[in-house]
């Protein structure tokens, strides 16, 4: 992995998992609702999990960022709902919907699209510091 | 350290710990959603304290060289949280932010005062 040096190294970075986290929620929300005739296809909400990333020269600088350490499926059965009209039902009568809870996932989304502005808000800040500081004495 | 080096020295410094603190709490709003991640932060009065104290060796004959010391390194310190989370993080956003912005703020205006002093030496070379 790069090595972490600069502020564009920590928010990109930052930007970067909480945009893979957006993504989970995308398909997380697109597969909700979504039935099938058994339980092992049926679709289980995926999380991402994130993970510190020193920089190397941590003793130094002090600063770290965030990465994508892996993404799992959440441990939630898929619900299993009564349809004997369905195509796909069981010899039951019954199919299995995708184990999704959407209010969980329109939260999760509010929250990694706020803290991808906060990285976006930080990134412009220091920019602006940055073009002032080049400036100096003129 | 030159004439025009020590007129300038103060506010560099003071530059240069305020932008490792900007990174430092930038660091700490990346890692706003890491589960057991521990905020830390740079204590900039101590420091520059530090700095205005140990800065570089002072030379007391005219034959010794001066020595350049390594940049000082700023102490980090972990933040104690006003709402601790359950998942042991301990960033929390309007703390950060606040500090954030009021750093940025004092940035601004160490370099103001740095242009001031650039300004005033330039005026004195130019003789006008």
């Amino acid at each position: 992995m790069a090595e972490v040096k600069n502020i564009f190294d920590i928010a990109g970075r930052s930007m970067a998992a909480q945009m893979v986290r957006l993504n989970t929620v995308a398909s997380n929300l697109a597969n909700a609702g979504v039935v099938t005739g058994d339980k092992q296809s049926a679709y289980r909400a995926m999380k991402p999990v994130f993970e510190t990333k020193f920089a190397d020269a941590l003793k130094r600088t002090g600063v770290s960022t965030v990465d994508v350490a892996d993404i799992r499926t959440v441990l939630r059965e898929p619900e299993r709902v009564y349809m004997p009209h369905h195509p796909e039902a069981d010899d039951e009568g019954f199919v299995f919907r995708a184990a999704v809870d959407e209010n969980e996932e329109m939260v999760e989304m509010l929250e990694a699209s706020r803290q991808y502005q906060n990285n976006v808000e930080i990134v412009s800040t220091l920019r602006n510091l940055m073009m002032r500081t080049i400036n100096m004495g003129k | 350290m030159s004439k025009i080096g020590n007129y300038l020295d103060f506010y560099s410094q003071a530059l240069q710990i305020r932008s490792h603190r900007n990174e430092v709490l930038a660091s700490n709003i990346a890692n706003s959603a890491t589960p057991h991640f521990k905020a830390r932060d740079v204590d900039f009065n101590r420091e520059i304290q530090r700095h205005v104290k140990e800065g570089p060796l002072q030379t007391t004959h005219n034959v010794h060289f001066p020595t350049q010391m390594s940049p000082l390194r700023e102490k980090l310190m972990f933040r104690q949280p006003i709402n601790p989370s359950l998942d042991g993080n301990t960033v929390e956003m309007n703390v950060e932010q606040m500090e954030f912005s009021e750093n940025v703020m004092r940035y601004q205006t160490t370099l103001q005062f740095l242009n001031g002093r650039i300004t005033g030496l330039m005026s004195a070379i130019r003789g006008e």
